[in-house]
């Protein structure tokens, strides 16, 4: 059994900002980690490993800057056999239909692949297309969302996590799945994993090594463009109310009854 | 000189921060709260690695340092202090175990602390011997390849939860110091039992209990470093002990900080954030100032331990000013808090009532100002 | 784009035909070839076990943008209705194509959708792409993927509109995927750009702290999957009139890639349905236990609103994960979101802050929430949430 876990190096969000004078991202001191649902996903992968009686490698996957090795070192911490860092200049600027197409490429050379695990979507780019799109350049089913996860001989049954309800489905390997955040408690990798990890070797390869189609890669193989970023109208706090609960609550129930009076199917 | 971490301390570091954020703070008031032994996350901590830092590896260590303990002891206390405590106390049985046990004693007694399996604790406080550490009283006698011991220790941190614990006991208690062995005993060894807990200021899920022997029995092979080494194990093991309080004392001091910086941000008077006024911004700042020395003076005893310098003098002066400055920052921490500083609400009045512990245990403030002159008059 | 046949490697053996849901490919001598009925659906591609059958994407300036017109939106359906994301899909997909001078197509895939066609018509479209199989009974990626990508050659459109529901996302990077078009996530904003005639389409990134604005230039169709109750809903208009279009399909259940085994409603058969709410009503560990959440949920029933959870109530246990809102659960845009007893950690912000108004209940007044809501209570939710639900119950009886 071969599982690949496509990771992805996000800054920590909640502190990255857009510079009100000159609309640039600002993500400087802004501490890198991996994708928390990529945690989920590698924890999945090793939870599939741990209750495997047979051989069974789980690979790390990532495309992105030299510096994303601390990722994949991240990773093999947590338990994965083996990290695969996808980095070249040519890279820079994907969408996510040149990332997939990238990470299905790199795939093909690790070969014999029988699952691709990935996150449910990345906390920055925040599309959740790329899992997608890996399968689809795979040409193997793709599971989303998945919320439970098991194996059955070549069997993956997986429970989604729709919006007001689950499907359970089930198709054949080799497939993607994608993980939500509450499919496991992803494990801590303890310090001595840590400090192994720091010398693992961590293999590099550039768009040569997976036989990229250069026109399919990096900027040029993306379609979509970002042309500019600006910070979200910020909300303010607006009234408060505060006193006598009767006094608030019909003052509350004044509010409410006339939002729902403008709504279309109340 | 260079006051980075090497690049394994630093993954280690950040590794064991998101830890205590994740883990050991938002469960932190609850943890104390409690009035119950923090095992959930000391089981964590052992699945991590973390009690048996400076520990070779084959002892089941992660055979890094003390500089290495002591940082990621202040990111523990500073997220969740009871859990801190128990972390520096534990470090009171393995260290003697480090340096006195023979091969034996190490596979049999520092693997399990070293691996975070066993909980450790060390008893030399008797009613009569505080301050006068020399003045220990509970006797022992080797009687047919045992020693038996009679008297009774107190205040001993972990004491119950723990399973090992190093004792110092006296074969003349009648000549003081001189007389002073330390062994090593197991929770159920006949004649050994734990007594009342006390009723504290604060850190009610700290276990400090009575150790009670009553002809206790413990092999003759636990005897540690040798008869009549008690003192001297004592001494040295006190020697780190006040490292780990310093950075004890940090944590505290750190985290009553980190409540007054965001309180202050926040809270509104005069129409503007009370972090606006100049009288606030030098209480923070001067908090800031003095956690940075602390946290400074500790790393260093420890550097010095682990370059094999003499760091006696530096342990004791990490211990002292760190204490004190936990008991300054939280007192001030209080005061930046205001009406709501005093109230439950927060946790700033628990970390100034949890600050005092540290200018007492282990050598009081006046103890390590005696060590420190006699360093320094040498 | 084009697809093409290896035939040094291609042994004929007619899984690709049987795949084909249009039949654009037959077996001819010792080869498979593409008939003129191709319309580059793709779903031969992965079907075939020798890897003969290869795409070729369009490179950037390939495309003639120039044939590429028309609005589309992909209809999503519940229970044998248009769901509200595509209703208001339709709505500002009414404003775009008027905008480009062009038509407002719909597509609906199932195995019966005539009153649904006529819906989309009613509610703005100009005319209706009907596909009907059994297989397309129950939304799935691979054989709803073939279809519209198969249509999508076939007709050309200049954009396509997709909800974004869990389905419309893993339907829209599928597809986008196969046709080699770009696809914007979870847009909160579209328009025609005004320097070009290009769709702009604008969406929350790194978890709401910053909006991207993004263009499509080259590829088409522009894709984007657009976030549910954030554009109007446009009055139905049952008099519209619109040309309805049967698009006959070949799907064998033997290709569909995934079987659906159960689907599984909320215990209780209660409705959680977040994204298409316009009110809900969300609790957090302010409310203490989970037994608390009964009075969420009576506040929720009058207000026939849904109800949300805080992430620390979720871990905690007390509510099942379908009720999570924020950036490790659900993104929601209600016109009236009320938070009690949640403290507005960052992570929740960022799943609730694009609502259209926000009441807050909360016991600390230096509760972050407080710095998004549009209303704040300062007070007890166990006695504000009680005497609210009573106020609410009496007004509406009235
Ligand atoms: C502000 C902004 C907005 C953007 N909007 C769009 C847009 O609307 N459409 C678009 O096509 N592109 C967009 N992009 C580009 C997009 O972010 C990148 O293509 C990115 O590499 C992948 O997309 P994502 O972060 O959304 O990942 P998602 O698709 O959300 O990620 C899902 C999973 O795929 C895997 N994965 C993703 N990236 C990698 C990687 N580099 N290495 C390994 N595994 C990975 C992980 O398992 C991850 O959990 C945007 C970029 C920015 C900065
Ligand atoms: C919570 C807690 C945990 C503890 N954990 C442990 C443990 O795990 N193991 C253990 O062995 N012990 C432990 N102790 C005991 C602790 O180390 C002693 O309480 C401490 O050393 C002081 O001794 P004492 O209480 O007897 O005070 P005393 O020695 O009676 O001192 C009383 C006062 O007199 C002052 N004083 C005494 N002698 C002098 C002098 N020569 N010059 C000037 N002033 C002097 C002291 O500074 C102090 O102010 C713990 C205590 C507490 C409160």
């Amino acid at each position: 059994m071969k599982i690949v876990v496509c990771i992805k190096q996000v800054p920590a969000t909640t502190n990255v900002r857009i510079d009100p004078e000159t609309n640039a991202l600002i993500r400087e001191g802004v501490e890198s980690q991996v994708n928390p649902f990529d945690e989920n996903a590698l924890e999945a992968a090793l939870q599939v490993k741990d209750g495997y009686d047979g051989e069974c490698q789980v690979i790390a996957l990532t495309m992105g800057p030299p510096q994303a090795e601390a990722a994949l070192r991240d990773a093999v911490a947590m338990g994965c056999d083996d990290a695969i860092l996808l980095t070249d200049g040519a890279f820079r600027g994907a969408d996510t239909l040149a990332t997939s197409y990238t990470l299905a490429q790199a795939i093909r050379r690790i070969g014999d692949v029988d699952l691709v695990l990935c996150g449910k979507q990345a906390i920055d780019g925040d599309t959740a297309q790329v899992g997608p799109g890996v399968a689809e350049h795979l040409g193997v089913p793709q599971i989303t969302f998945a919320i439970e996860l098991s194996l059955e001989g070549r069997k993956i049954t997986a429970k989604r996590m729709l919006e007001d309800s689950f499907e359970v489905v089930e198709c054949r390997m080799p497939a993607v799945v994608t993980v939500v955040k509450q499919i496991n408690d992803p494990r801590r990798a303890s310090m001595k994993n840590v400090l192994k990890a720091r010398k693992r070797e961590i293999t590099r390869w550039t768009a040569e090594d997976i036989d990229a189609d250069p026109d399919r890669i990096g900027f040029q193989g993306s379609p979509t463009v970002v042309w500019k970023v600006f910070a979200p109208e910020g909300r303010k706090g607006g009234r408060k109310l505060e006193g006598e609960v009767g006094d608030v609550v019909h003052a509350l129930a004044d509010e409410i009854l006339e939002i729902r009076k403008g709504l279309s199917t109340a | 000189m260079d006051f980075e971490f090497s690049e394994d301390q630093q993954a280690v570091l950040d590794a064991v921060r998101e830890f205590c954020e994740e883990e050991l703070k938002p469960k932190a008031e609850e943890t104390d709260a409690s009035g119950e032994f923090p095992w959930e996350n000391l089981r964590k901590m052992a699945e991590l690695d973390l009690f048996g830092i400076p520990v070779s590896e084959e002892y089941g260590g992660l055979g890094m340092d003390f500089l290495t303990w002591a940082a990621v002891g202040m990111e523990i206390s500073q997220a969740c202090t009871t859990t801190g405590a128990v972390f520096g106390a534990h470090m009171l049985a393995q260290y003697p175990l480090m340096l006195f046990g023979t091969e034996e004693q190490k596979r049999k007694y520092l693997t399990p602390l070293a691996t975070g399996e066993k909980i450790g604790a060390f008893g030399l406080t008797e009613p009569g011997a505080g301050s006068d550490a020399g003045n220990v009283r509970t006797s022992a006698v080797l009687q047919d390849g045992y020693y038996v011991l009679n008297g009774s220790k107190i205040f001993i941190t972990n004491a119950g939860p723990a399973e090992i614990y190093i004792v110092i006991g006296n074969l003349r208690p009648d000549r003081g110091a001189r007389g002073m062995t330390a062994f090593i005993f197991e929770t159920g060894y006949e004649g050994f039992t734990i007594g009342k807990n006390e009723k504290k200021m604060a850190f009610p899920s700290l276990p400090n209990r009575e150790l009670i022997f009553q002809d206790a029995k413990t092999p003759a092979e636990n005897v540690l470093a040798g008869e009549k080494r008690g003192f001297r194990v004592a001494m040295q093991t006190l020697d780190v002990g006040r490292i780990g309080m310093g950075i004890g004392a940090v944590g505290v001091a750190e985290a009553a900080l980190k409540h007054a910086l965001s309180y202050a941000k926040e809270r509104v008077q005069f129409g503007q954030p009370i972090s606006a006024f100049q009288a606030i911004q030098v209480k923070l700042a001067d908090m800031a100032t003095e956690i940075e020395c602390a946290r400074l003076l500790c790393l260093q005893a420890a550097w010095l331990k682990d370059t094999g310098k003499p760091f006696e003098k530096q342990a004791a002066m990490a211990k002292l000013f760190a204490s004190e400055v936990a008991m300054r920052t939280t007192t001030q921490a209080v005061q930046v808090l205001g009406g709501y500083g005093y109230t439950k609400e927060f946790p700033v009045e628990r970390l100034m009532r949890e600050a005092k512990l540290f200018e007492i245990v282990e050598g009081t403030s006046e103890i390590q100002r005696l060590v420190i002159a006699n360093h320094i008059l040498k | 784009m084009a697809l093409n046949i290896k035939e040094e490697l291609c042994t004929a053996c007619g899984l690709c035909v049987r795949v084909c849901p249009y039949e654009g490919v037959v077996v001819e001598g010792n080869t498979a070839v593409f008939t003129e009925r191709c319309n580059l659906c793709g779903q031969c591609v992965s079907s075939c076990p020798v890897d003969a059958i290869v795409v070729e994407l369009p490179k950037k300036g390939d495309v003639d943008t120039s044939l590429w017109s028309n609005v589309w939106v992909l209809a999503e359906t519940e229970d044998g209705r248009l769901k509200g994301g595509t209703i208001e899909l339709l709505g500002q997909g009414r404003l775009l194509a008027e905008a480009r001078g062009c038509a407002l197509e719909g597509v609906v895939l199932g195995d019966r959708c005539d009153e649904l066609a006529k819906d989309m018509i009613a509610f703005g479209a100009d005319k209706v792409y009907v596909v009907e199989d059994p297989v397309l009974a129950r939304y799935r990626t691979g054989p709803f993927a073939s279809v519209i990508a198969g249509l999508i050659h076939d007709r050309k459109p200049e954009m396509v509109l997709i909800s974004a529901t869990p389905q419309g996302r893993d339907l829209g990077s599928r597809l986008a995927a196969r046709i080699g078009a770009g696809l914007t996530a979870d847009c909160t904003g579209l328009s025609i750009w005004d320097e070009e005639p290009l769709l702009l389409q604008t969406r929350p990134a790194f978890g709401g702290n910053i909006m991207a604005s993004i263009l499509c230039r080259e590829a088409r169709p522009q894709m984007s999957t657009v976030r549910p109750n954030v554009f109007k809903k446009p009055q139905a208009d049952p008099s519209r009139t619109g040309a309805i279009e049967r698009v006959a399909v070949h799907l064998d259940e033997k290709h569909a890639m995934t079987k659906i085994l159960e689907v599984i409603r909320e215990e209780g058969g209660e409705e959680v349905n977040l994204a298409d709410a316009q009110i809900i009503v969300s609790g957090g560990r302010g409310i203490q236990a989970p037994e608390n959440f009964a009075l969420i949920r009576s506040l929720a029933e009058v207000l026939g609103a849904a109800v949300g959870a805080s992430r620390a109530t979720v871990d905690a246990g007390w509510i099942s994960a379908t009720h999570q809102v924020g950036q490790t659960g659900k993104t929601v845009s209600p016109k009236l979101y009320i938070a009690c007893g949640i403290s507005g950690a960052i992570q929740h912000l960022a799943g609730m802050s694009s609502s259209d108004y926000i009441i807050a209940i909360n016991r600390d007044p230096s509760a972050p929430i407080f710095e998004v809501a549009d209303l704040g209570v300062v007070g007890d939710v166990f006695q504000v949430v009680p005497a609210l639900r009573e106020e609410l119950a009496k007004r509406l009886a009235e």
